[in-house]
């Protein structure tokens, strides 16, 4: 097991699949302890069976809601200690036009992507101050430029990469970073359900630069370096990991 | 395993500055580097700290195609071929749109940014060869945003991180990856012993209250030259404590 991550306790949104469990066995790799919540259980027990109770544990919770965030912040505190690191990684991303989606679904997918991510980071903002931290928001290459069918979800990552900014000049002082991953298409059951449809919202891996997509592994890298000391001087800005996507 | 274990090197303007901290920070980290420079500098304190089974120091003109390659072949000779390239060499020159001399503003031009062009096909071929390799251009907030009072520099720096673009979907295909490093103002002695006005940005006037120090933009640099940034090319990794986020 490495180092780089030695005293790092974290909470990862959405932990429980897909590139959360990637992020939570990333950073427990490197010796943090992870707290990964999600609304349903998923991977969360198989998570703590495989790396063990005293490294990682799960609890339920919606990051929606203001009281849920709190009972995973109390409930890292009572497990392992204050949190030192944020991975606001859960959110959704249903395909829907502009001209034809309702207002109830543009609202959820604002609602968990953009919202819970701003819940996420005032929630831990007391237990950040104490020693410092870092605050890690996945964001999106869909945060650069836009996608056919990703209204909402456009939207909401545009929104992240603005609220880390901003957060970002305004935790400095308290030594808190916040930063955005984002990442390009990475093979994740999310974009396995869309490469099953014919969106316009996902290219065929081949015609990528890299003719391939992500894996879970090479998005959860960049949070470990944020979530390190090692990016000690990276604040306000985006980790794109897209095999050059938006270099086009 | 350290995060650039087995790995080759070639850093420019190894000699002062961040590519003293590039040098140290990827040899520590498991690389053998070549490092070379116009002149010596710190070059051979640091042969003495590291050790020639982990570090070379070469003389050589990064506007120089002739010296790229030689600098190559040594290092192919010495270590084996490179995986990493950093480019890093660069010079500041304080002027402006109207009053910037010709001269001056093409000396810029061409340590900056011819300078990195010139590496990045010295490397390419050996790099193709072998399979891939990753190429860190060391770029700037000058190459995000713009300065008063920088305007060489700002062309020179937008230029590399455009050419980064470019030459991340050219090279692609072959494994290659390239990207940025855009520090903000960092500690180093270019900085410290300036005496003209201008050169660096009071350390208040960053949202983290301080200059970097140069370990934390070598960081960046390891992280981009070792394989857990293999998803990564194209693309910029700004370092500048909240600079441009305001």
């Amino acid at each position: 097991m490495g180092a780089r991550l030695d005293g790092k306790i974290a909470i990862v949104s959405g932990g429980a699949r897909g590139m959360g469990s990637s992020h939570a066995r990333a950073l427990v790799a490197e010796g943090a302890q992870v707290v990964g919540f999600d609304i349903n259980e998923g991977e969360g027990p198989a998570l703590v069976d495989e790396l063990g109770s005293n490294r990682f544990a799960f609890l339920r919770g919606d990051v929606t809601k203001a009281e849920d965030w709190d009972n995973v912040v109390a409930g890292c505190h009572e497990r392992f200690g204050a949190p030192n690191v944020l991975v606001n990684n859960a959110g959704v991303s249903p395909l829907h036009t502009l001209a034809d989606v309702s207002e109830a679904d543009y609202r959820k997918v604002i609602d968990i992507n953009q919202v819970g991510t701003f819940l996420g980071m005032r929630a831990l903002v007391p237990s950040l101050k104490e020693g410092g931290g870092s605050i890690v928001n996945i964001a999106s290459t869909a945060a650069y430029v836009g996608f056919t069918e990703l209204i909402s979800y456009t939207a909401s990552k545009w929104a992240v990469r603005g609220m880390t900014r901003a957060a970002a000049l305004e935790l400095a002082e308290h030594g808190i970073r916040v930063n955005t991953v984002c990442p390009g298409d990475t093979d994740t059951p999310m974009i396995r359900a869309f490469a099953g449809t014919d969106t316009g919202a996902l290219p065929p891996a081949e015609e990528l630069p890299m003719g391939r997509w992500a894996r879970p592994e090479e998005i959860s890298s960049a949070v470990v370096f944020l979530a390190s000391d090692e990016s000690s001087y990276i604040s306000g800005s985006d980790i794109v990991v897209d095999g050059a996507y938006t270099a086009q | 395993m350290s995060l650039v274990e087995g790995k080759v090197a070639i850093v420019s303007g190894a000699g002062s500055g961040m590519g003293v901290t590039h040098v140290r920070a990827l040899a520590t980290k498991g690389a053998r580097v070549v490092g070379f420079d116009v002149t010596p500098g710190e070059g051979p304190r640091l042969l003495e700290e590291l050790g020639d089974d982990r570090v070379r120091f070469l003389q050589g003109d990064v506007t120089s195609a002739a010296d790229w390659a030689r600098v190559v072949v040594e290092c192919e000779s010495r270590f084996g071929v490179p995986s990493i390239l950093v480019n890093n060499a660069g010079i500041f020159r304080p002027n402006r749109v109207d009053s910037a001399t010709e001269a001056d503003y093409r000396k810029v031009i061409d340590i900056n940014q011819i300078g990195t062009f010139l590496g990045m096909q010295a490397v390419v071929d050996p790099m193709r060869e072998n399979g891939g390799g990753s190429i860190v251009n060391i770029c700037s907030t000058s190459g995000l945003v713009a300065f008063t009072d920088n305007f060489a520099y700002v062309a020179s720096k937008w230029a590399v991180r455009g050419m980064t673009r470019a030459a991340a979907l050219e090279l692609a295909a072959d494994g290659i990856r390239v990207n940025t490093v855009c520090p903000g103002e960092t500690d180093t002695p270019l900085i410290r012993n300036s005496d003209v006005p201008g050169t660096a940005l009071p350390a208040e006037t960053f949202p983290l209250g301080r200059w970097a120090r140069p370990e934390e933009i070598s960081a960046a640099v390891v992280f981009l030259a070792s394989d857990d940034s293999s998803y990564m090319t194209g693309s910029d990794v700004v370092v500048d404590g909240a600079y441009t986020a305001a």
